[in-house]
C-alpha cells in the first residue's frame, strides 16, 4: 500500500483536569485513506478525534500536550488559528445535527461566512456539488427549501457530510457516523465513504469491528487511552500482534 | 515558520475574529450595564436613606404647668417653638394627663426637632427664618442639638410632620394584609395544584384549568384591583381600604406563583414513592396526604414564600381598592383602613417637604431588607431541603 | 381461607369528598379570570353606554372633569405604546445580550453569581422602581438636556420608559438564558466544526434555534411594560399627549386608570367608568401577547421535543 503521511502525531497527551486521557501518542495518519479508530468505551478513541481538528480546545477542563502536525505544521503552535484549522479538518458527528434551517442554507451557511463563494449562481453550484459528493442530490434537490431537520435520520447524516465537504476540506474526521443510523442508511454512508476517501483523508471513530474491517485501511485500537496497535486493517483483524487487540477482535471484553 | 509557510495561515480571519471579540464585548456590556444600574439603584437609595437613620433633637427646658397644658406652644421657651416639632409638642399636654406628677416642674428634655432643623443639621437644603436660624446656631454652640438614633420611623405611624413619622402602621397593615392573602392563597393553590398532578384526569378540563392559571399569571397587576374595587368593595360590601379587600385582592395575584410552584414540587416526588403507598393497599387520598405532601412540602413553601414576596411589594391594585390613605394609627383588625408599606413609600414620594425624601429611601430600604431576606429565607430552604432521587 | 374486604363505602365517600374540595379550589382560578374579565366588562359596557365606542378608540381629546367631557383615547394609547417602545429598546438588547453571556460565555462560577444578581433586579417592586425614575433619573435626564439646549419634562416619557426597561431586563434574559440554553449542544459542535468562530456560531445557529422562545420573551416583556403601573404613575405625566418627543410627558393606559379611580367622584360617572374602558382595552391585549407567547414557547419545545422548559 503506498502510503503518504498527512497527519503526524508525535508524543500527545491529553488531560481532562487531573484525569490524563491519552498517554504518549504517535501515529502517522495516511493521505486518502480511511483510519478507523476502534476500541472500547471510554478508551480515548473520540478524544483522539477531538484532537485532530482541536474541538478539545471547547472543553475548559483539557490540557494537551504535544504535536499534531498535517501538512508539516504543528496545529497546536502559537501561531495556528483554531478556526483555521476546523476550515480545513472538517468533522461528522455521532448524531446527525443539521442546523433548523433548509437544506439549502445547512450547506450555504459555512462557504458563505468562509468567502469561498459569493452568494447567487456561484453558491448554487457548490451547493448541488457538494450534495452530489454526498450521494443525495437525487434526493433533495426538489427540496433544497425545506427544512433539513424533517429529513431521515440517514439523509440528515448525509446533509451534515455535505455540509463538510461544501467547505472543502483536506480532512474529514467522522464519530461514530453510522451508529445513530438503521443499517440501509449505514450502508449508504459507507459506501459514500469509500467514494470521499479518493479526494479526503478520513478518520472515523467506529464501534463497529466489522466496519472497520468492511472500510478501514487502517485500524489503531485503543484502550484506556493508550495506542495499543496500529497497522493495516487486515494485519489487525487477521493477525494481531498484541494479544490485547487480540481479545478485543474476538469479542472477549469491550 | 512564516506566515507563507504556514497552511493554516489565513488572512481573512483576522476581521471574523474582530466580530467576535466585538460580539463576546456586547454581551458583557450588557450583562454590565445591568449590574452597574443595580448598583447605582441600590447605592442611590442607600445615600438618600441612610441619612434617615438617625434625627436631630434639641435639649430644652419644658415647663409642665397649667398654661402649657392648655396650649402646648407655652411649654417652651417661645423662640425655640419654631425650632421643635410641632407634633411632638402636642404631645405634652398629653404626657401631663397620663403623669400627674410632671405638674409645675421644669425639666430638659431632649425635644424632636422640626424637620427643616434636620434637613439643616443633614446638610440639605432647607427654610428657615434667619431669625430662628441664629438661635440654632447658639444651641448647637452650647452643643443643645444632636442627631440621635431615629426610633420614630420605627416606632410611629404616617404623620403630616415629615419629621414624626414613621413605617410601623405601614408594615401592620402589610402584616394583616399578607396574612389573609397566604391564609386564602396557600391552601387553595396547594389545592389546586395537587388536584392538577394527582387527581386529575389530564382531560380538556384541566387543560383549560392550566391555560387559565398561565394566563392568570400574565395579567397585569392594577386589573386584580379593578376586580377587587368591582367585587369585593362594590359587590360583597367589604370596607374600603381593609386590608380583607387587599388581601384578597393579593390573594387573587399570588395563587398562580403558589399553583405552579407546587405542581413542579409534587412533580418532582418520583413515582415510585406513589407506588410503594399503592402496593401497600393505601387510597389515592392516603398516599398523596401521607407520602407525597410532605416530601413536596419543602418546595411548596419555597413557591409561597417567593409569591409572598411578590406580594408584599405589590403596590398598584391596593392603590385601586383605596389602601393609600393617610394611617396615622396602626390597623386592629383586618376590617379598619390600612396601608401597606409600597404604598406608603408611593404616599410619601408624592410629598414636597424634602424631609420625605429620606424617608421614603429608608422605607425602601427596609422593605428592600426584608423582601431579601424572604428570597434568601426561600434559596436556603431550597438548598436545605433538596432532595437529589 | 380469604376473602377481599367488600368496598369500604364510607371510605369511598370521604375520598369523593376531598376530590370534590379539590376541584372546587381548582375553580378558583376559574372564577378570577371571568370575575376579572366580566368586572371590567360590565362596567366598561356601562361607560360605552354614555360614550361613543369609536370614538374613545379614534378620538385625540380626553377630558373626563369638563361638562361637556371628552373620551378619546388615542394619546393615552400612543404614549404607553411610545414608553412601551422605550422601554423594550433598552430591555431587549441588554436582556438578550446578558443571556448570552450568562449562557454561551459564563464559567459555571460566574453563572451561579450571576443569575441571582439579575435576579434581585427582578425582585425589586415596581414602586422603588418608580420612586428612582421620579427622583433621579428624571431630574438628571432634564439637566442633560439642559446642557445640550434641549427641553426636557420632569415628567418625560424617556425617564420613565427607560426605568421601566431596566425592571424588564431580567424578564427577557432569564426566559432567554432558558431557551438558549436548552439549544442542543450538537448544534454548536457542528458549526464550530466548520470552522465557523464562536459568535458567528451564536448569530447564526444558536440564536435562530431560540428565536421562538425569545420572541415568546419580548411579548412578556412588552406585556409586562403595557401594564406596569407605578413606574408610570410616579414618574410619566397627566396629559395626554399625542406626541412623538420622548421628552415630552406622557401618559398611559394605567396611569388614567389610577387616576380615575383614585378620586371621590361618583362611581358611576363616566370619568370613572372610563377606568373599566382602559382596563378592558388592556386585558385584551396583555391575553392576547400572553396567548402567543404560549404558542411560541411550545413551538420551540416541539421542535427539540422537550417536555418542560
Amino acid at each position: 500500500m503506498k502510503k503518504n503521511t498527512k497527519i503526524n502525531v508525535k508524543d500527545l497527551n491529553l488531560w481532562y483536569g487531573e484525569k490524563q486521557a491519552l498517554h504518549n501518542l504517535d501515529v502517522k495518519l495516511y493521505e486518502n485513506k480511511i483510519t478507523a479508530l476502534i476500541g472500547p468505551s471510554g478508551c480515548g478513541k473520540s478524544t483522539f478525534l477531538r484532537c485532530l481538528n482541536r474541538m478539545n480546545d471547547l472543553v475548559d477542563s483539557a490540557k494537551i500536550e504535544g504535536n499534531v502536525i498535517i501538512d508539516g505544521k504543528n496545529i497546536y503552535d502559537k501561531d495556528v488559528d483554531e478556526v483555521s484549522v476546523r476550515k480545513r479538518v472538517g468533522m461528522v458527528f455521532q448524531q446527525p445535527n443539521p442546523f433548523p434551517k433548509s437544506i439549502y442554507e445547512n450547506i450555504a451557511y459555512a462557504p458563505l461566512k468562509h468567502g469561498i463563494v459569493k452568494k447567487g449562481s456561484e453558491c448554487d453550484d457548490l451547493v448541488e456539488e457538494s450534495l452530489h459528493g454526498a450521494g443525495i442530490w437525487d434526493e433533495v434537490k426538489d427540496s433544497l427549501k425545506e427544512p433539513a431537520t424533517g429529513l431521515s435520520g440517514g439523509q440528515q447524516q448525509r446533509i451534515c457530510i455535505a455540509r463538510t465537504i461544501a467547505v472543502k476540506p483536506d480532512i474529514i474526521l467522522m464519530d461514530e457516523p453510522t451508529s445513530a443510523l438503521d443499517p440501509i442508511s449505514t450502508e449508504k454512508i459507507e459506501a459514500l465513504m469509500l467514494e470521499l476517501k479518493k479526494k479526503y483523508t478520513i478518520v472515523t471513530v467506529t464501534h463497529n469491528m466489522q466496519q472497520a474491517a468492511r472500510i478501514a485501511d487502517m485500524t489503531a485500537f485503543f484502550h484506556l487511552g493508550k495506542l495499543i496497535e496500529y497497522d493495516e486493517t487486515e494485519t489487525i483483524f487477521v493477525n494481531p500482534k498484541e494479544k490485547k487487540t487480540e481479545d478485543y477482535i474476538t469479542g472477549r471484553f469491550g | 515558520m512564516s506566515k507563507e509557510m504556514n497552511p493554516f495561515y489565513d488572512p481573512s480571519l483576522k476581521k471574523r475574529h474582530l466580530k467576535d471579540k466585538l460580539f463576546k464585548y456586547f454581551t458583557i456590556s450588557s450583562l454590565s450595564i445591568s449590574l452597574i444600574f443595580l448598583a447605582i439603584f441600590l447605592g442611590d437609595m442607600i445615600i438618600k436613606g441612610s441619612s434617615a437613620i438617625q434625627q436631630t433633637y434639641i435639649q430644652v427646658e419644658v415647663s409642665y404647668n397649667e398654661k402649657s397644658k392648655k396650649s402646648y406652644r407655652k411649654a417652651v421657651e417661645r423662640k425655640y417653638i419654631n425650632l421643635l416639632s410641632r407634633a411632638a409638642l402636642r404631645e405634652i399636654p398629653m404626657k401631663m394627663k397620663n403623669n400627674p406628677s410632671l405638674m409645675g416642674t421644669k425639666k430638659l428634655v431632649w425635644m424632636l426637632a422640626d424637620d427643616q432643623v434636620d434637613m439643616y443639621m443633614k446638610e440639605y437644603y432647607y427654610k428657615i427664618k434667619s431669625r430662628d436660624l441664629k438661635t440654632l446656631k447658639a444651641l448647637i454652640g452650647d452643643s443643645r442639638v444632636e442627631k440621635k438614633f431615629n426610633t420614630i420611623f420605627f416606632t410611629h405611624g404616617d404623620s403630616k410632620t415629615p419629621e414624626y413619622s414613621g413605617i410601623l402602621s405601614a408594615m401592620v397593615g402589610t402584616i394583616l394584609t399578607l396574612i389573609v392573602a397566604m391564609a386564602v392563597a396557600f391552601p387553595i393553590g396547594v389545592a389546586t395544584a395537587v388536584y392538577l398532578e394527582e387527581f386529575s384526569s389530564h382531560g380538556k378540563w384541566s387543560q383549560f384549568l392550566e391555560v387559565n392559571i398561565n394566563n392568570l399569571a400574565a395579567i397585569p397587576s392594577i386589573l386584580f384591583g379593578l376586580l377587587g374595587l368591582a367585587i369585593f368593595i362594590n359587590l360583597f360590601g367589604f370596607p374600603r381600604s381593609s386590608a380583607l379587600v387587599g388581601g384578597l385582592t393579593l390573594a387573587l395575584m399570588t395563587l398562580p406563583i403558589i399553583v405552579v410552584s407546587s405542581r413542579a414540587a409534587l412533580r418532582s416526588v418520583p413515582a415510585s414513592i406513589r407506588q410503594a403507598g399503592y402496593g401497600l393497599g393505601l387510597t389515592k387520598v392516603q398516599v398523596v396526604k401521607d407520602h407525597v405532601l410532605p416530601l413536596a412540602f419543602p418546595g411548596i413553601m419555597t413557591g409561597s414564600i417567593i409569591g409572598l414576596a411578590q406580594a408584599m411589594g405589590e403596590t398598584a391594585p391596593l392603590i385601586i381598592v383605596g389602601m393609600i390613605a393617610f394611617i396615622p394609627d396602626s390597623p386592629s383588625s383586618i376590617m379598619d383602613a390600612a396601608t401597606v408599606m409600597p404604598a406608603q413609600i408611593f404616599t410619601w414620594a408624592g410629598m414636597p417637604e424634602r424631609a420625605y425624601i429620606e424617608r421614603t429611601a429608608a422605607g425602601i430600604l427596609v422593605l428592600l431588607t426584608v423582601l431579601i431576606s424572604l428570597n434568601a429565607l426561600a434559596v436556603i430552604l431550597r438548598k436545605k431541603f433538596e432532595v437529589k432521587w | 381461607m380469604q376473602t377481599f374486604e367488600t368496598k369500604n363505602r364510607n371510605r369511598h365517600i370521604q375520598e369523593d369528598m376531598i376530590k370534590y374540595a379539590l376541584i372546587l379550589a381548582a375553580t378558583i382560578s376559574i372564577l378570577t379570570t371571568f370575575g376579572i374579565l366580566f368586572s371590567i366588562l360590565f362596567e366598561a359596557i356601562e361607560f360605552f353606554k354614555l360614550k361613543s365606542f369609536v370614538y374613545f378608540f379614534t378620538g385625540t381629546e380626553w377630558s373626563p372633569g369638563t361638562v361637556d367631557s371628552k373620551f378619546g383615547a388615542l394619546p393615552i394609547f400612543a404614549g404607553t405604546f411610545i414608553i412601551t417602545l422605550i422601554a423594550m429598546s433598552v430591555a431587549l438588547p441588554i436582556g438578550l445580550g446578558s443571556a448570552i453571556f450568562m449562557s454561551e460565555y459564563a464559567t459555571k462560577t460566574q453563572r451561579t453569581i450571576l443569575k441571582p444578581l439579575l435576579e434581585v433586579l427582578a425582585g425589586i417592586p415596581t414602586v422603588v422602581y418608580g420612586f428612582f425614575a421620579a427622583i433621579t433619573v428624571a431630574p438628571f435626564i432634564v439637566n442633560v438636556c439642559n446642557s445640550i439646549g434641549l427641553e426636557a419634562s420632569f415628567n418625560s416619557a424617556l425617564a420613565s420608559g427607560v426605568v421601566m426597561g431596566i425592571m424588564i431586563i431580567p424578564v427577557i434574559s432569564s426566559l432567554s438564558d432558558d431557551v438558549i440554553t436548552a439549544v442542543p449542544d450538537s448544534l454548536r459542535k457542528g458549526s464550530l466544526a466548520l470552522g465557523m468562530t464562536k459568535s458567528e456560531t451564536i448569530k447564526d445557529v444558536v440564536i435562530p434555534s431560540a428565536m421562538p422562545g425569545i420572541i415568546s420573551a419580548a411579548l412578556l416583556g412588552i406585556s409586562k411594560a403595557l401594564g406596569e403601573t407605578m413606574i408610570v404613575v410616579m414618574a410619566a405625566g397627566l396629559r395626554p399627549n399625542l406626541s412623538w418627543n420622548i421628552l415630552e410627558d406622557m401618559t398611559t393606559v394605567t396611569v388614567r386608570i389610577v387616576d380615575s379611580l383614585v378620586g371621590d367622584q361618583a362611581f358611576n360617572s363616566p370619568a370613572t367608568l372610563s377606568a373599566f374602558a382602559l382596563g378592558l382595552a388592556l386585558f385584551v391585549v396583555t391575553l392576547t401577547l400572553n396567548i402567543v407567547s404560549v404558542r411560541m414557547i411550545q413551538k420551540f419545545k416541539e421542535k427539540y421535543k422537550m417536555s418542560s422548559l
